[in-house]
């Protein structure tokens, strides 16, 4: 439970709300990036995803080779992109 | 060197174990890192870092595995409260398998009981607001990384006028049972391996008191096996030059002073509880959080009568000695017979990021 995964974010849903859909790994789902309030996210913008909240900015070159790590573990990639994919944050 | 090709840059893991070869030679003595958050035991054990790195060099793992510290009372509770008239009860999916004294979340979900697996708080406020006459908890588990997550749910479901929605707060904080282990002094420890993601939230100078107070060096590292070579090497350098520092192999993540943000508002939700009781550690002052009074009625423990369940941990099992480093899993009498990833005695074994479970899954074949 204590991955974090990098999402794209792709659009914002509800400013006044904190929220945002970010890709990850090509699966779209609405997050929380009310952590990051005091650096607003913006479409294009790469983050760290942890249990549906955006945790930290970083830049595409790191969230690819992070993510092509994460890939490598097997079984807890899966897990937390199968959670990933139940989440219906609104 | 298999496991190095699978490395993000496998050159670069090449010449970091060649330093560290040469660097741990010089300094002539075992060291042993104490690696505080599961996920780099699981790291750990997945590359089979300890078979790459000098003998010299011993990985000790430390007590932040967050499913793993959680007591066994604590699961009773849960277990009672999914089996309250009209509740839905919601947990990370880890925290599923984790067996009480009369069996787990997910034996009480097959007896009957409304219990959901979620991915996030967020999810879990879904629940209630599409469920306006079921009584929706949500057992709140983690270390600093995930109880802003809580925070904000509180938060959304105060501003939304949520009434049917609460917490069942488990939330733990990473110093005090870094201190309790040092205050101990049961376990050789040369240097620690720092939580990167808990850093992100309280940041890489909430650890300046491991030199000052203790005089240890610490390295707040990132989860991949390069980051934690990275890691190695650079408390090898502190101790071959005499350094104690708070240094951050995760900078690209880190920031030296967290998430004012996410800090601002675990500050708003909760209060630090006058002590809590961990597996393996037992109480410990000030260690954990409840929800604030000014939102008690987001607070299961609040809400409901609850019976405040405290159990000893099995007796079999010696999860207690493996969370503080003083044994190996393998060490543990019931490791991988009595207890397996598939018949869980113990939490260390349950949660990925347990030791036993990282062991037994990767360890013990390679």
């Amino acid at each position: 439970m204590c991955l974090g995964i990098p999402g794209e974010v792709i659009d914002i849903v509800d400013r006044s709300e904190h929220l945002a859909t970010v890709a990850v790994n090509g699966v779209h789902r609405t997050i929380s990036a009310r952590l990051l309030a005091e650096d607003p996210v913006r479409v294009g913008d790469w983050v760290l995803v942890h249990v549906g909240f955006a945790m930290s900015k970083i830049d595409q070159r790191e969230a690819e080779l992070t993510l092509d790590q994460i890939r490598k573990l097997g079984k807890p990639y899966e897990e937390e992109m199968d959670a990933f994919m139940d989440t219906e944050i609104v | 060197m298999r496991f190095v090709d699978e490395f993000r840059d496998p050159a670069a893991a090449r010449r970091l174990l060649a330093a560290i070869d040469a660097e741990a030679d010089r300094l002539g003595r075992s060291l042993h890192f104490m690696e505080v958050c599961g996920g780099h035991t699981h790291t750990i054990y997945r590359h089979g870092l300890e078979r790459l790195l000098p003998d010299s060099v011993d990985f000790v793992h430390g007590p932040g595995c967050p499913v793993c510290v959680i007591p066994m009372g604590r699961v009773d509770d849960a277990v009672w409260l999914a089996g309250q008239p009209g509740v839905i009860f919601t947990t990370f999916g880890d925290m599923m398998r984790v067996p009480g004294t009369a069996g787990s979340l997910l034996q009480a979900q097959a007896a009957g009981a409304d219990v959901r697996f979620v991915y996030s708080p967020l999810d879990a406020l879904k629940v209630a607001r599409d469920n306006p006459d079921r009584e929706v908890v949500f057992f709140a588990v983690g270390f600093e990384t995930t109880s802003p997550s809580t925070a904000v749910t509180l938060a959304r479901a105060e501003a939304a006028g949520v009434r049917n929605f609460s917490v069942f707060c488990n939330h733990v904080l990473i110093t005090p049972p870094l201190r309790a282990i040092l205050d101990a002094d049961q376990v050789a420890i040369d240097g620690f391996i720092g939580p990167g993601h808990v850093a992100t939230v309280v940041g890489a100078r909430h650890f300046d008191f491991i030199p000052r107070e203790y005089g240890l060096p610490i390295v707040v590292t990132g989860f991949e096996p390069l980051d934690i070579l990275q890691a190695v090497g650079m408390l090898l350098d502190q101790h071959a030059g005499g350094r104690r520092e708070v240094e951050n192999q995760y900078a690209r993540v880190v920031r030296d002073a967290g998430n004012p943000a996410a800090l601002a508002l675990m500050g708003e939700v909760f209060e630090v509880r006058e002590t809590f009781e961990w597996r393996g550690l037992g109480a410990i002052p000030r260690s954990g959080y409840a929800v604030a009074p000014r939102y008690a009625r987001f607070d299961a423990e609040v809400r409901f009568d609850m019976p405040g369940v405290r159990v000893a941990d099995p007796p079999a099992c010696e999860c207690d000695r493996v969370l503080t480093g003083q044994i190996k899993p393998w060490q543990c009498r019931v490791f991988g017979t009595a207890c397996t990833p598939e018949i869980p005695i113990g939490t260390c074994m349950v949660s990925p990021e347990g030791a036993c479970a990282a062991y037994y899954n990767f360890g013990r074949l390679a």
